[in-house]
């Protein structure tokens, strides 16, 4: 269980009662601490009451998926024991409030009907009442151990010592005080704490302080009453490399701007709207050296408009406006939004504008499960929008490719004029990871071919035929290259036409920027692949899968199974190619997906005739854990399972 | 040479005999000229319809977009470069059917641009359905029974909604309906200038005539009555001449009370002018102080060496580990 300075910590409690920030202050601290921290947020849709909680997955070694297999929980409230104690693996522990054992688990308001009925049969079965002690019962059955931590109590005696008798007002420092107590158990040093503490509340001196005092004072406590209880610790190491801990929607949106992105609209949708309101507070930036505005006038910043829209529909369409005016232009949405933008989709297809959409999946389909996480508008992504028309899908993998790739998305749009759909999820959305910090200097911004006015010795034409398909750009208020768009099939100059020679000839001058495309990006850029090549079991997914497959790839290794890992980055246009040299060998190709169909697997099938023979798919709105990975391929490796349908995850 | 000239392309126009977007395209294309806009200042955003084609007859940036939805992809790129001079024409149907959504969000925010709709109460590309500001009751030639919705009013919206410029031209008065464009792109804001024109294949009730008042004869003069009138001859003020609340409140209660003639007498001019309220540009510079002179299309995003000029370093510390 337990492996080599590998921590799983789960907090759980009420939406809106500071859990997240518990589990960042927490994360820090780790990373702080010189350890590789993953964490993972899961939610309903709703604003306060509601169970949440984040698993933090902190360890010596890389760490890039989340884990169901619990090694310590911190809970303050009766559902986080109801509905977590059992994740917890022998010699785990669960720290728990003794005030909210005597609840009657069927009067838990909040868990769905069918879920306390679920629970309550497992405990029937076990001989168990229908309490929270019963399920502390037979968490203790199952080597457990248990951290009762009186929350109340403690608070009165830090209110004593930090001078604030409003019991009320100190409420919310009750999660710093699960954190300490977690970490005093783990015997975690507490100066990483105190350092986590200061720096999540930079701004709020007095908060921090105070935070700090009721820290250390239940970091003692918990030490003098548990000591060494858990047999297991937590370690820090010495780390050397420059690093960042960051969320997913944050790392698109610097990569937005390193990328140049300078107008950003978005109509609020989760998971997808973090991206935009992180933008907006970042509005004005600091350049790297003074730039010339205007004759002798400088400027040491760059700023992006951040746009905030009425509908999905102006959000798509007022980013190809300003994409027209030369801006490099974005938006973020989810699947509901993405459904009203397939018009205007269609359109910056048609009129060739560099437009970029970064598409975060939720749960689908229609409102689904719109705070969970799915990957199912693969093929939406990929085809939706009327008429045939150019585009580039690209798909995320982890938190620090997603920086990279956002960047790229912007570069791939103005080299082939078309829009690009920047795919990624929600668990990439809502998950913090440790990256090696971003590095610019890997970046190149390509803007593509843009018309020289010098050069032109005929009228401009915005259309013209030419051999890759691209035509030099101009933009909206430049003289001399005045030109027409229109979603009507136009002519060379965006003159409507409905000339069929000249459809034929614009139809395939849009088209055959697919093949441009499908030539210039190297495999690399395409998909990325891992483990032993000459395999015969190849595993292919897409997406966030990655971090678990990733992962489980070791763990396969000491069961002596070797796979070979192609996670396929462009999804369109598809490298066919590519994925024949690579499938060629494989006796075993197993497709591993969040959705119910195997999108990817269905693509691989049109495109290359033959399609993935094994299936290990999860469309229960969880992520795929570290271990489901690796039972999951397992099954299709050793027991021959064609369609595994996984189902961890509270 | 005459200076409309310059603003004319090369495109055959394909409208009906008679339709009123001729008179709108002279009135753009005049109004530009005498303004003495270059050409490549101006980009004209159009959504679909017989009024979506205008942006191919004028020799400027024409950008014929979807329908209803030319506003927003205007707003997105004047607010990407404000140096644009930007019209959008639309038709009744995708102003204020499909596009009513992003006309009223409009409002709100006031950007710098002239909006036209072209008012005939028939979606006319389509042979002819009821458009959003047909009246009930009326039962145009292609409908096979009357009308049953009622209409919207697009003055009333408009300055409920927050435009700021609030006018309504007549398609075949073009030299009014020139001067109400020069004031609407002259004036700071989002304007609206909705105008009344006949639909002659569709549209056999509101028909050049019927504004002419030809079913009226004076019997006096012996001449028809026309129902079209002019708000600046009725001495009508619609100017807001200062900023307070209750200036602000009479000019829209009587613009709004005039809006609601119609019939025997249609004012056409201008409804409601308030030059006092920020545009969306000038707001964007309370948080982007350099804004104007640095919008995002001027913007240099990459270095010599094609890095990002951005200071990464500096936005990525607060997520660094120390």
């Amino acid at each position: 269980m337990y492996k080599s300075n590998s921590l799983v910590w789960r907090i759980g409690g009420a939406q809106g009662s500071g859990v997240d920030l518990a589990a960042s202050v927490f994360a820090r601290a780790c990373a702080i601490g010189g350890l590789n921290v993953f964490g993972t947020r899961e939610y309903y849709s709703n604003i306060k009451g509601m169970h949440s909680y984040f698993t933090v997955v902190a360890s010596s070694k890389q760490v890039r998926a989340h884990s169901n297999n619990v090694h310590l929980l911190s809970s303050f409230d009766s559902e986080t024991v109801v509905r977590h104690a059992l994740s917890v693996v022998p010699s785990g522990g669960i720290i728990f409030d003794p005030s909210v054992v005597k609840e009657d688990i069927s009067k838990i308001p909040t868990m769905e009907r069918e879920y306390v009925k679920r629970v309550l049969e497992t405990l029937k079965s076990e001989g168990l009442g229908e309490s929270v002690e019963d399920v502390l019962e037979l968490a203790k059955k199952r080597d457990i151990v248990q951290i009762s931590l009186p929350y109340l109590d403690l608070l009165k005696e830090v209110s004593k010592l930090v001078a604030e008798p409003q019991l009320s007002l100190l409420m919310r420092m009750v999660n710093i005080m699960a954190v300490s107590a977690a970490f005093s158990l783990l015997r975690y040093d507490f100066e990483f704490l105190s350092q986590s503490i200061n720096e999540t509340f930079k701004e709020r001196e007095k908060i921090a302080k105070m935070n700090v005092k009721a820290a250390e004072y239940v970091y003692d406590y918990v030490r003098q009453t548990y000591g060494n209880i858990l047999k297991f610790n937590l370690s820090p190491i010495k780390s050397s490399e420059e690093r960042i801990l960051i969320s997913g929607t944050t790392s698109v949106a610097l990569g937005k701007i390193a990328g140049g992105v300078r107008f950003q609209s978005y109509y609020p949708i989760t998971p997808a709207a973090d991206e935009s309101v992180y933008l907006e507070d970042i509005e004005v930036f600091e350049l790297k050296s003074e730039v010339e505005v205007e004759s002798s006038i400088m400027s040491k910043t760059g700023s992006i408009v951040v746009f905030q829209t009425e509908d999905e529909i102006a959000a798509i369409t007022s980013a190809t406006g300003a994409a027209l005016a030369g801006t490099r232009a974005s938006t973020a949405t989810s699947g509901p939004g993405f459904s009203l933008m397939v018009e205007g989709l269609s359109w910056a297809g048609m009129n060739e504008v560099p437009v970029v959409v970064t598409l975060y999946q939720r749960g689908g389909p229609s409102t689904g499960l719109p705070t969970r996480h799915e990957q199912a508008d693969l093929l939406f992504a990929m085809h939706g929008g009327h008429g045939e028309f150019p585009r580039i899908v690209l798909a995320s993998g982890d938190i620090e490719e997603a920086f990279y790739d956002a960047v790229m998305a912007q570069n791939y749009a103005e080299r082939y004029q078309l829009p690009v759909i920047h795919i990624l999820d929600k668990a990439l959305a809502n998950s913090i990871m440790t990256c090696r910090k971003f590095d610019p200097m890997k970046v190149i911004i390509e803007r593509g071919q843009i018309v020289n006015k010098k050069d032109l010795n005929e009228e401009y034409k915005r259309f013209k035929f030419t051999e890759s398909g691209i035509s030099p750009r101009a933009r909206l208020g430049d003289e001399g290259t005045i030109f027409w768009n229109t979603g009507d099939e136009h002519d060379e100059y965006g003159h409507i036409s409905e000339d069929p020679l000249n459809r034929v000839t614009m139809m395939e001058k849009r088209m055959k920027k697919l093949d441009t495309v499908a030539k210039e990006i190297p495999d690399h850029e395409k998909l990325k692949i891992f483990g032993e090549e000459s395999a015969s079991n190849v595993v292919v997914s897409w997406g966030s899968p990655k971090g678990a497959i990733l992962d489980s790839l070791e763990l396969l290794k000491e069961e002596g199974i070797d796979v070979c890992y192609i996670q396929v980055k462009i999804m369109k246009p598809f490298p066919t190619k590519a994925m024949e040299k690579n499938l060629s060998n494989a006796k075993k190709v197993i497709d591993v997906e969040n959705n119910y169909s195997g999108q990817l697997g269905k693509i691989i099938k049109s495109e290359l005739g033959i399609g993935p023979t094994h299936y290990v798919l999860k469309y229960n709105g969880r992520p795929i854990s570290i271990e489901e990975a690796f039972h999951g391929i397992m099954s299709a490796v050793k027991e021959d399972k064609k369609r595994i349908v996984l189902t961890g995850g509270v | 040479m005459s200076l409309s000239h310059t603003y004319k392309s090369d495109v055959h126009i394909d409208w009906c005999p008679g339709c009123g977007d001729f008179g709108i395209l002279s009135a753009i294309q005049m109004a530009l000229s005498e303004m003495n806009i270059e050409p490549h200042r101006v980009a004209i955003f159009s959504g679909i319809g017989c009024s979506g084609k205008t942006p191919h007859f004028i020799n400027a940036y024409g950008i014929h977009t979807i329908h209803g939805r030319a506003l927003p992809y205007a707003i997105g790129a004047k607010l990407a470069n404000p140096n644009l001079v930007v019209l959008v024409i639309g038709g009744d149907g995708d102003m204020l059917g499909i596009g009513a959504g992003h006309f009223v969000a409009a409002g709100r925010r006031n950007v710098d641009l002239t909006c036209i709709i072209c008012d005939n109460g028939v979606y006319g590309l389509t042979k002819g359905q009821a458009s959003p500001t047909l009246r009930r009751g009326v039962k145009t030639k292609a409908l096979p029974k009357p009308n049953i919705n009622d209409a919207v009013n697009p003055i009333m919206l408009a300055i409920v909604s927050g435009y700021t410029f609030v006018a309504r031209g007549y398609a075949f008065d073009v030299r009014h309906l020139k001067g109400l464009l020069k004031q609407a792109i002259q004036h700071k804001g989002t304007a609206l200038i909705d105008v009344l024109q006949p639909c002659p294949s569709y549209n056999d009730i509101m028909t050049k005539e019927w504004y002419g008042g030809e079913d009226r004869i004076d019997p006096v003069t012996g001449k028809p009555i026309p129902r079209i009138y002019k708000l600046e001859d009725s001495g009508f003020d619609p100017m807001v001449h200062k900023p307070d609340e209750e200036e602000i409140v009479q000019k829209m209660c009587s613009a709004i009370a005039k809006s609601l003639e119609w019939g025997d007498r249609i004012p056409i001019g201008v409804f409601y002018c308030n030059p006092y309220v920020l545009t969306y540009e000038e707001r964007l510079t309370s948080r982007i102080p350099n804004y104007l002179q640095y919008p995002p299309a001027l913007q240099k995003i990459a270095d010599e060496d094609g890095h990002p000029i951005a200071n990464l370093e500096k936005l990525m510390e607060r997520f660094k580990i120390k």
